[in-house]
């Protein structure tokens, strides 16, 4: 309505990632600047084991981490650059001892810093010392309204009632909150509440962030997989809930791309707006690259400035633009709308990450996809695998980690 | 619940940018912008100039005297223009009340 503010962002696309970016005006496929927000994964280390973990399979190990002086300079470089907000996730980012250390020097080279957690590591104390190294915003990740069903997905006992009161500490300290609720088949029932939950909690976003399939994701995906019937009510909850609490919560919502017609512009394009650091120091182009084989991603501890990796390394320019496209992407209008969708799922399906993600209705294996997600859906398998180093656990009998 | 939320601003009010939103001059870019959770805005010339005065302390009323005089204007025009976007920036969450003021 009013035209005092440009949303430079593009944030609908993928708010669970974290990002928005301010575009170039007219900007083109071929264009792009400095990202204006970079995801810094700390660790991998972390004591829950949800099932969707977007962390790639193969997970970094703690000797492998950046140490603080690492991440210093990291954090001074990006300022530099132009970056201007920095995510810090993990795992979970709260297990590294350095992260108040880390949030204070992010303030003091001028980055927006935001902390996307857990919370089950937190104290009041450490909460509140966060606070006063300057963190503008806290994002706590939820598995369910209720410690039944979010500690048994989280496969943590108690995950539930700590990060219950972790969130009230919050908004004690007048730190703005953002509840993330990763939705899927097993807790959608549940959303209503969680969206109930979310306003009680005081907070000011929700993340109604529906599981995306790579990685942890898709070794679950039989157990995790919403039914059409479930979406179709997830999207009419979201619609009356977004008017009613318009003004009190502001939600973002992210559809299952399994049943959609268009495939999501993942990341804004591949090397467009987005890069992510991995606690080993890796430059990606999103959290999920490392699961595309044949990609070789620089570190910040090559003799390369992030700029330059960022700009010229080959894993950033193999599938930049739309010069790489094959068909149907090729000659379609919409090919700077998604940029073909994403790599990470179109590796993971197709076996090749320059195919079209079969998450678009105009990919050949778009059909054979969608009905694999129904039928899954259908057989109503709900046994998790758990994220952990070992390549995960397997749910048994009475016994899931809660 | 969300009591800092949902503010009606008038020329009482005084206004003042949350923790979360941030008016930052981007050297990169030679932009201003807001940064918020997930983020980035790009508020127009005017919108900067009515945020730069929002600084907790001083009330609406006071901005528009001094846009009225600055623009030798029509000061119940400016006010309803002011009022108007303030209000716009207070809906998407980039505008708070000052703690203590009750007005």
């Amino acid at each position: 309505m009013s035209p005092t503010l440009t949303d430079a962002g593009v944030a609908t696309s993928e708010p669970s990632d974290g990002l928005a970016v301010l575009e170039g005006r007219g900007s083109t496929a071929e264009t792009f600047g400095i990202p204006l927000a970079v995801l810094a994964e700390l660790t991998h280390r972390c004591p829950l084991q949800c099932p969707y973990c977007s962390n790639p399979v193969e997970l970094d190990r703690g000797s492998s981490e950046l140490s603080t002086e690492e991440w210093k300079k990291v954090l001074s470089e990006l300022a530099e650059i132009g970056v201007l907000q920095i995510h810090f996730s993990g795992g979970e980012p709260t297990a590294r001892k350095d992260l108040v250390e880390l949030v204070q020097h992010a303030s003091d080279v001028g980055l927006y810093s935001n902390l996307i957690t857990s919370a089950v590591l937190l104290t009041r104390e450490k909460l509140s010392a966060l606070a006063d190294a300057g963190l503008c915003h806290l994002q706590i990740s939820f598995q369910g309204n209720e410690p039944v069903v979010a500690d048994r997905v989280a496969g943590l006992k108690d995950a539930h009632e700590k990060k219950i009161k972790v969130a009230k500490w919050t908004r004690e300290l007048d730190l703005p909150l953002t509840v993330n609720a990763v939705m899927h088949r097993q807790n959608l029932h549940q959303l209503s509440d969680i969206i109930q939950m979310a306003v009680d909690l005081d907070a000011d976003r929700l993340e109604v962030a529906n599981v995306q399939y790579y990685g942890w994701a898709l070794k679950n995906r039989a157990a995790l997989m919403p039914t059409l019937a479930q979406i179709e009510e997830t999207s009419r909850i979201v619609e009356e809930a977004e008017v009613r609490l318009k003004g009190v919560l502001a939600i973002d919502y992210v559809v299952p791309d399994y049943y959609a017609l268009r495939p999501k512009k993942c990341m804004g394009g591949w090397g467009r707006q987005f890069f992510n650091i991995s606690p080993a120091g890796k430059i990606l182009p999103c959290h999920a690259a490392e699961s595309i084989t044949g990609l070789e991603f620089l570190s910040v501890r090559s003799n390369h400035s992030i700029a330059w990796i960022w700009q010229n390394s080959e894993a950033f320019n193999r599938y930049r633009g739309t010069g790489w496209m094959p068909e149907p992407c090729k000659s379609c209008e919409f090919r700077e709308v998604d940029f073909g969708g994403c790599r990470c799922q179109a590796f993971a399906l197709t076996g090749d990450a320059g195919n079209t993600d079969p998450a678009c209705t105009l990919s050949p294996m778009h059909e054979q996809i969608f009905k694999l997600a129904e039928a899954e859906a259908a057989d109503n398998n709900n046994r998790f695998i758990y994220r952990n180093f070992a390549g995960g656990t397997p749910e048994t009998d009475g016994e899931h980690g809660a | 619940m969300a009591g800092s939320r949902n503010i009606s601003v008038s020329e009482a009010s005084r206004p003042v940018l949350p923790r979360h939103a941030k008016l930052k001059f981007d050297e990169t870019r030679q932009v201003w912008v807001i940064l918020a959770p997930e983020r980035v805005l790009a508020p127009d010339e005017i919108a900067v100039e009515v945020l730069k005065l929002c600084d907790g302390v001083r009330s609406v009323g006071e901005m528009i005297d001094q846009f009225a005089a600055k623009y030798t204007a029509d000061r119940g025009a400016i006010a309803i223009d002011v009022i108007a976007m303030l209000q716009d920036l207070a809906d998407k969450g980039f505008l708070t009340e000052a703690r203590e003021k009750t007005s």
